[in-house]
């Protein structure tokens, strides 16, 4: 089926293939939420803490990798780190460089979204807690991040559907996910029209069911009868 | 049980507490009135550390309030009940008064809960045990506060305005609860604008003005026959 020199039927015989893509492209974008939320999570508190070098290096990390580009991160950990390490590298690196760079800036990100849910909980919380003799991490724990929890779904929500759509970035260093197999079959048939219009369905795709689960979530959250 | 010497608390520059002396005996409830400002509050967090002092001496049950360990071992003898009651409002009532004894005095689930029931029953509450706060008025709310505190088993008690956030109509269930207290023998420092619980409950009235201990004496006499100028004028206000 091919209508003047698009062939829109391509778009359908590629599927299979870009699916294969769609794999990589979730699995990169768990593996970089995963630990972007334990980063976070630390580096919320760490830039939250009395210990002056603690707070300023905890800072220093969030603010470098909000302020700086995504693909320049990737290009640093991936051309940058091995001219510091003496050994090569193996020839899979790429794979390795752009988790440890998607889950660096993810939990930047995650860190200030932690942080104003935290300093969002009133500070009368945290004194209760304080006063009835638990330690600081105790009233996190118990406390504090159990109601934080909450307010941060939607805003974390929103961070993971931007990670995934950020994670095509990675195509440039070669890693197969969608965008680069997309990349290779359009550059190979020359219809870049319908493979990338296949290739934005499959995204969107993701992203609707990712938003979906957000909403379900954050409805579940708040119809459980507890403040 | 308490003994305050020369404490001085500064917020930036503005000196808020100007040397307080204060003891607390066993048994003892002490009313701490004086007008809005005058650091009351203050003084009372600077109790159990909830603010740092700036100078001076607090002992508390023979412990000074120095290293950051004592500050712990304090809090937890130390019960306190805030205006605006601070429930943690993603717990039950029950969940509300059994968190601390379980995870600070490691108390087993069933002792704690055993605690927990025993003592929103004496509040009263023995059939909200299973509510969350904000299915609780403000009363009920400000005596599962007190149960709560209760139940780390505190040899002093801190009321910060207790009732001050309250519907008229619930304040009476919440003094009432105070009095039973004071009635066991517990030893307390209450914050207060009831003056007819002060009268009536308090061994010993304080009447702070812009960070001093202007008068002190038992309520009755400070009531009628008020030394200082100063109380004299603020009682004229609120009598
Ligand atoms: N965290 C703070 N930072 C700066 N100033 C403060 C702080 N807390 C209290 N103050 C100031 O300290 C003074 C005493 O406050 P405090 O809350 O102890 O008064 P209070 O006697 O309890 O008054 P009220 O009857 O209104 O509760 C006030 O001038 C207040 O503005
Ligand atoms: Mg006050």
């Amino acid at each position: 089926m091919t209508i003047g020199v698009i062939n829109w039927g391509l778009a359908l015989d590629s599927f299979p293939v870009l699916l294969q893509g769609a794999k990589i492209t979730l699995q990169f974008t768990v593996v970089s939420v995963f630990f972007g939320m334990i980063l976070g999570l630390i580096f919320a508190l760490g830039r939250m803490s009395k210990n002056k070098i603690i707070k300023f290096l905890s800072a220093a990390y969030i603010d470098f990798f909000r302020g700086t580009p995504l693909l320049v991160q990737i290009f640093l950990i991936y051309f940058g780190i091995p001219q510091l390490i003496p050994f090569t590298l193996p020839d899979n690196y790429q794979y390795i460089a752009g988790a440890i760079a998607l889950s660096l800036n993810c939990g930047a990100y995650t860190a200030e979204i932690f942080r104003s849910g935290i300093q969002s909980i009133d500070y009368g919380q945290a004194e209760a807690a304080r006063s009835l003799g638990m330690s600081h991490f105790q009233s996190m724990r118990y406390i504090i991040l159990p109601q934080a929890f909450k307010v941060v779904v939607p805003p974390l929500g929103n961070e993971f559907i931007a990670m995934l759509k950020d994670s095509s970035l990675l195509a440039i260093i070669a890693i197969e996910d969608l965008m680069y197999t997309g990349k290779i079959i359009a550059g190979r048939t020359f219809q870049a029209l319908p493979i990338f219009m296949m290739v934005a369905v499959m995204y969107l795709a993701m992203t609707m069911a990712l938003s979906m689960l957000v909403n379900y979530t954050e409805k579940r959250l708040s119809k459980s009868d507890n403040g | 049980m308490i003994t305050v010497s020369n404490l001085h608390k500064y917020f930036g520059k503005l000196e808020v507490l100007k040397g307080i002396d204060m003891q607390v005996k066993e048994r003892e409830v002490v009313v701490i009135i004086g007008a809005s400002g005058s650091g009351k509050s203050t003084l009372l967090r600077c109790l159990n550390k909830l603010e740092d002092t700036t100078s001076g001496e607090i002992i508390i049950d023979g412990i000074p309030l120095n290293s950051e360990a004592n500050v712990n071992a304090i809090r937890r003898e130390v019960g306190m009940v805030f205006q605006r009651f601070n429930l943690f409002p993603h717990m039950t009532a029950l969940q509300n008064v059994i968190l601390a004894p379980q995870i600070v005095r490691n108390l087993s689930k069933q002792e704690a809960e055993n605690i927990g029931l025993e003592l929103l029953n004496k509040v009263g509450l023995g059939d909200k045990v299973n509510e969350y706060p904000r299915r609780l008025s403000g009363g009920q709310q400000q005596r599962v506060a007190i149960a709560r505190a209760l139940a780390m088993r505190p040899k002093v008690m801190l009321f910060d305005e207790a009732t001050s956030a309250l519907d008229p109509e619930m304040v009476g269930e919440v003094l009432a609860v105070m009095r039973d207290l004071a009635r066991e023998g517990m030893t307390m420092v209450v914050v207060t604008h009831e003056m007819g619980f002060a009268r009536e409950v308090g061994d010993r009235l304080i009447f702070i003005d812009e960070g001093v201990i202007v008068e002190e004496g038992p309520p009755v006499e400070v009531f009628s026959n008020p030394r200082n100028p100063r109380t004299q004028a603020f009682l004229s206000k609120i009598l």
